[in-house]
């Protein structure tokens, strides 16, 4: 019997600290398994900043690096101009990337920088308890929403792919789902094809996945893809958003 | 090596390359444009990469990336923007980084102004970012003595894993000064074998981890054990200080960088009246010359102590602490204002001596 | 021959693989406990299994191996 489902080598041993359910896993591995499958584990160097994936060290057995919040693509960037030869990723979430770390990832995008991002959207603030986010959808109740997301108040929620997309330096733009099979293959195809990208020296590239938060949406895991699929998609449109 | 008529920025950023600087991450703010603006030039000739950021923030994480991955690097920006670079700084010192950090002061807070000031003693020797952490912080009064420095500034970042700042003000950034600038065209590489170079699973290289994040209470207490010996280490063995004319003498300056060079002159002055003055200088601002200050001060001929910053009194703290009520220690110096005149200073010392 | 291998005690219980799986092959377990303290999830009709590893894909802690 052939083994067509295993646990890469390119995660290491320890058990995730993710809630059950929690979307991070589920991409946690598909990233590995896209740097094994590319080959190119001994080169690659993966920055994750302050966010529920803030011990992406612990997971990922390639070179890491810890980031302050919001300053990923920065620190990607330093890592990528001293060795241009390797691959660098950074894995963030939307409090972190849409937020805190708006610019930085605009000027790596401006910049063509040729880092690949993966950038989990779950419309929340999921380590520090579910507040609301940029991501976070009107209506939607959050710790710091308590009543409902206001958009007289603070605004619609922030469509990052569409707007990195409208940048030159962006190579590769795209936005999957978790929420059923065809979406899980579809967001590693994605993964895959940002490494790509990166691999072949066209730009920036990077991934936006909508992601289930079950502790903060307050749903279980079933109930928060089914949510997921509902309310996050209609208003964030799956699909490539760019290719060069 | 011949002297070469230099600005005090372009002949920092050369310098930096002649130590083996290849990587410089900044952002335009006056007084300290002509050190980005001479590395975008210079470094491309080295095999070297210059980027200008989208910020100070961005820079100094650019800075960490870069030293992460095992880079002689450098930034340099002036009093706000290092104001920005707080953050940065606490964690290149939290994940052990070297890297080198240039503050070309200028008068604050806030906006401010463009003037030459040295308002920010507290906010680079205190460490102006959070928790426990000390930067090795380097105050050079002359264009040469800059230059000279830049060398041991990379040198102590990497031997220390440590962020080293060169604390200037306005005035050597803007000033220009013969200069005899090293040639180092192939300076020695130091082996990180923590940085991030590459990990192959089951080779001699370990994976690289660079990280600021202790979240079990006993991990941090590692990091702040191994901090606080590496922070003996260099205590011990990289104070730098000088004391001019201080044997035997009636009143002791305390100033640095370019201050102290108007106190030297001072100390003349007050000679040719027949009074013995002695001048102090920290070079390293941390770790302090305390011992270097008592010493002088405590001798039996000093009846006071003099510090002159421009400043409302930051080092004077420091010193005070060193002399620790030997002696009394005066301060004359006023924030925002202009470089004191030699001449208002040696008349202090006589207002002092009269009193 | 297939076979779906559960790594019980990576397991939290989530229940996103048996709502993946077309064949209900897998369900939660009712009255055993693993380590972490989570009802666990059980291969309860092997047979059916197509090897989709939809289940596989869809878990959060990558604690489901599959042979075929």
């Amino acid at each position: 019997m052939a083994t067509i489902f295993k646990r890469t080598s390119v995660l290491t041993d320890v058990p995730f600290h993710y809630c059950p359910g929690c979307g991070h896993g589920i991409v946690h591995r598909m990233v590995a398994e896209v740097i094994e499958e590319l080959g190119i584990r001994e080169k690659t160097a993966g920055v994750a900043p302050v966010g529920c994936a803030v011990f992406a060290y612990n997971y990922f057995d390639v070179d890491m690096y810890e980031a302050a919040h919001g300053r990923a693509p920065a620190v990607a960037t330093g890592y990528k101009r001293v060795h241009p030869e390797n691959v660098c990723f950074t894995y963030q979430g939307d409090g972190d990337l849409a937020s805190i770390g708006t610019a930085e990832i605009v000027h790596a995008a401006h910049r063509g920088e040729k880092i690949t991002t993966i950038f989990i959207n779950n419309a929340i603030y999921g380590m520090t308890g579910g507040q609301m986010a940029p991501t976070t959808l009107v209506g939607q109740k959050t710790t710091t929403s308590p009543l409902g997301r206001d958009k007289d108040h603070c605004g619609e929620p922030i469509r990052m792919a569409e707007m990195l997309a409208t940048i030159n330096g962006s190579a590769f733009i795209a936005r999957t789902a978790l929420n059923n099979t065809a979406n899980l293959n579809k967001t590693k195809a994605a993964i895959k094809k940002a490494f790509e990208a990166q691999i072949a020296g066209k730009g920036f590239s990077m991934v936006e996945i909508l992601s289930p938060c079950p502790t903060n949406w307050g749903k279980a895991p079933g109930e928060a893809m089914d949510w997921l699929a509902e309310n996050m998609i209609p208003y964030y449109p799956l699909g490539i958003m760019k290719e060069v | 090596m011949a002297l070469k008529l230099m600005k005090g920025c372009e002949a920092i950023a050369e310098a930096a390359i002649q130590a083996g600087c290849r990587y410089f991450f900044g952002y335009p703010i006056t007084p300290q444009n002509d050190i980005p603006e001479y590395m975008s030039l210079r470094l491309p000739q080295v095999g070297g990469c210059f980027l200008q950021a989208e910020s100070e923030i961005a820079a100094i994480n650019m800075v960490y990336g870069a030293s992460g991955a095992g880079a002689r690097v450098m930034t340099s920006s002036s009093s706000p923007g290092i104001s920005l670079k707080q953050e940065g700084i606490s964690t290149i010192a939290a994940a052990e980084l070297p890297c080198v950090i240039v503050n070309m002061m200028r008068g604050g807070p806030g906006l401010g102004n463009i003037q030459a000031s040295q308002g920010d003693y507290f906010q680079a020797v205190k460490g102006g970012g959070h928790g426990d952490y000390h930067p090795i912080v380097i105050a050079p009064s002359s264009i040469q003595e800059t230059v000279n420095m830049m060398g041991k500034a990379f040198d102590l970042a990497d031997d220390y894993r440590i962020p080293v700042i060169i604390l200037a003000d306005g005035l050597i950034g803007q000033m220009m000064e013969p200069v005899e600038m090293p040639n180092n065209p192939d300076p020695v590489k130091k082996d990180k074998p923590w940085a991030a170079t590459g990990y192959v699973p089951g080779g001699k290289k370990q994976r690289a981890v660079i990280n600021s994040l202790y979240i079990e209470t006993e991990d941090l207490d590692v990091l702040h054990t191994r901090l606080s010996a590496t922070y003996d280490r260099i205590q011990a063995n990289e104070i730098m200080v000088e004391t001019y004319n201080t044997e035997g003498a009636e009143f002791i300056l305390c100033a640095y960088g370019t201050v102290a060079r108007v106190c030297k002159a001072a100390v003349r002055l007050c000679a040719e009246q027949g009074v013995k003055v002695g001048l102090v200088r920290p070079i390293t601002l941390w770790p302090f010359p305390t011992e270097a200050v008592h010493n002088a001060v405590a001798q039996d001929s000093v009846k006071g102590v003099l510090t002159v910053e421009v400043s409302n009194g930051q080092m004077n703290e420091d010193i005070r602490l060193a002399v620790n009520g030997c002696k009394p220690v005066e301060f004359m110096g006023k924030a925002g204002s202009a470089i004191p005149a030699a001449e208002d200073i040696a008349e202090r010392i006589m207002n002092m001596r009269r009193a | 021959m297939i076979k779906v291998t559960i790594y019980e005690n990576q397991c939290k219980g989530c229940g996103l693989c048996v709502r993946a799986c077309p064949k209900a092959v897998l369900a939660i377990s009712k009255t055993h406990l693993n380590t972490k303290g989570y009802y666990p999830v059980e291969v309860v009709d092997q047979a059916a299994c197509i090897a989709c590893t939809s289940c596989a894909k869809t878990c959060p802690d990558v604690a489901i191996e599959i042979e075929k």
